[in-house]
C-alpha cells in the first residue's frame, strides 16, 4: 500500500497551488470584472474554443501509449481499457458512465491477464 | 425586482444544478484520492480544491508534478486546460456585467462549467429577469455543487492513503481524462483539434520538460480553428448552391 511518498517537494506544490489559484481566478475575472461588454477578436475566440479539447488529449495520448504502471512499456491491457473508456465517452457523452466503464474494464483485465 | 423574485431565482438555480452533484461529487472524490496517492496531505488537497476550484486544471497539475515537470510548464499547461473559463467570463458579461463589483468578484470565482451552462440557458429564456435575479440564479447553481466538490475532495484525501497500490490508480487519471474528452467533441472541428493534438503529442513526447504538451496543444488549437473556418465556408457554399 501507500503511495504517500511524494515525488515532488512541498514548496513546488505550494507554488503550483498559489500560481493556479491566481491564474485561474484572473482568467475568470478578466472579462466579467474588467473588460465589460467589449467583444474579443474573432480569431482569438476561435482558438480559445479548442484549448481544452487539444490540451487534454495531448496530455493523455502519451500516457496511454507509454503507461506509467508498466514503467512506460506499451501494454495491451491499458490500451484496451483506454480505448473502451474513450468509446463509451464519445458515444454516450456521459463522463461518469465512461469513467466507471474504464475503471471496471481496467480492473477486470488486470485480474484476468495481469 | 422584489426580494421574493431574487430568492426564487436562487432556489431555482440550486434545483437546476442538483443533477450536477452526481458529476462533481465523484470527481472531487477522485481528486482527493489521487492527491493522497501523490503524497498530498488532507490540508494540501483541500487547499488545492478550495483555492483553484477547477477540476481539469487540478488533475493536469497533479499529473505533471508527478512527472517532475518544471513548475512553469505545470502552470502554463494547467491554465491552458482552464482557458475555457475566460470564454465563459466573456459571454456572461452582457448578463452580469451590470452587477456591483463585489458580486462580480464572487461570480468570477464561481465561474465553472455547470454554472455557466445552466445560466446561459436560463438567461436567454428569462427576458423579464433583471441583473439581481440573474446573479441570484448564478450563485444558486453553485449552492450545492461547490460544497459537494469540497466535501468530496476532503473525503477522498482522507481515504486515499489507505487504498492499495495494486488497484492501479496511476492509470485512473488517464481514464478520467479520456472520459472528459467525450462530451467535448461537439463539432467536427473539435474532433480535428483532438486528433491533431494526439498525433503531435506522441513524437513531441520526446521533447524535454514536457514542452511537447504545449506544442501539441497549440497544434490542436490551430487545427481546430482552421477546421472551423473550413466547415463554415463549406456550409456557406452549400447554402448558396441551394438558395
Amino acid at each position: 500500500m501507500n503511495g504517500t511518498e511524494m515525488t515532488f517537494d512541498r514548496s513546488t506544490l505550494w507554488i503550483v497551488i498559489v500560481g493556479l489559484a491566481i491564474g485561474s481566478y484572473a482568467l475568470r475575472f478578466a472579462f466579467i470584472g474588467l473588460v465589460g461588454n467589449k467583444a474579443m477578436p474573432d480569431w482569438l475566440m476561435r482558438h480559445l474554443r479548442y484549448t481544452a479539447v487539444a490540451i487534454i488529449p495531448a496530455l493523455v495520448a502519451p500516457l496511454v501509449v507509454w503507461p506509467a504502471p508498466t514503467g512506460g512499456e506499451p501494454s495491451l491491457i491499458h490500451f484496451a481499457a483506454a480505448a473502451l473508456t474513450f468509446a463509451v465517452a464519445v458515444f454516450s457523452k456521459n463522463v461518469l458512465l465512461a469513467m466507471i466503464t474504464g475503471a471496471c474494464s481496467l480492473w477486470s483485465l488486470m485480474y484476468l491477464f495481469g | 425586482m422584489t426580494i421574493s423574485t431574487v430568492k426564487s431565482a436562487f432556489w431555482k438555480g440550486m434545483r437546476d444544478s442538483a443533477p450536477f452533484v452526481l458529476v462533481s461529487g465523484p470527481f472531487g472524490l477522485l481528486f482527493g484520492v489521487l492527491a493522497a496517492e501523490a503524497g498530498l496531505n488532507v490540508l494540501e488537497a483541500t487547499s488545492f480544491s478550495l483555492a483553484v476550484f477547477a477540476g481539469s486544471a487540478q488533475f493536469t497539475a497533479l499529473q505533471l508534478m508527478q512527472e517532475q515537470t518544471p513548475t512553469l510548464i505545470v502552470l502554463v499547461s494547467a491554465l491552458a486546460v482552464n482557458l475555457r473559463v475566460a470564454m465563459y467570463s466573456a459571454s456572461l458579461t452582457p448578463y452580469l456585467g451590470g452587477a456591483p463589483l463585489w458580486q462580480r468578484a464572487c461570480a468570477a470565482y464561481l465561474t465553472v462549467d455547470q454554472a455557466y451552462a445552466l445560466s446561459m440557458i436560463e438567461f436567454e429564456r428569462r427576458a423579464d429577469w433583471g441583473v439581481s435575479e440573474r446573479m441570484a440564479y448564478f450563485f444558486g447553481t453553485n449552492g450545492l455543487v461547490a460544497p459537494a466538490w469540497m466535501a468530496a475532495t476532503i473525503t477522498g484525501a482522507l481515504v486515499g492513503a489507505s487504498i492499495p497500490d495494486s488497484l492501479g490508480l496511476d492509470f485512473v487519471l488517464p481514464i478520467a481524462f479520456l472520459a472528459m474528452i467525450g462530451p467535448m467533441l461537439r463539432t467536427p472541428a473539435h474532433v480535428v483539434a483532438c486528433f491533431t493534438a494526439c498525433a503531435v503529442s506522441l513524437p513531441a513526447a520526446l521533447m524535454p520538460y514536457n514542452l511537447g504538451l504545449i506544442i501539441a496543444g497549440l497544434a490542436g488549437m490551430m487545427a481546430g480553428a482552421q477546421a472551423e473556418l473550413w466547415f463554415e465556408r463549406r456550409t456557406a457554399r452549400t447554402e448558396e448552391a441551394e438558395g
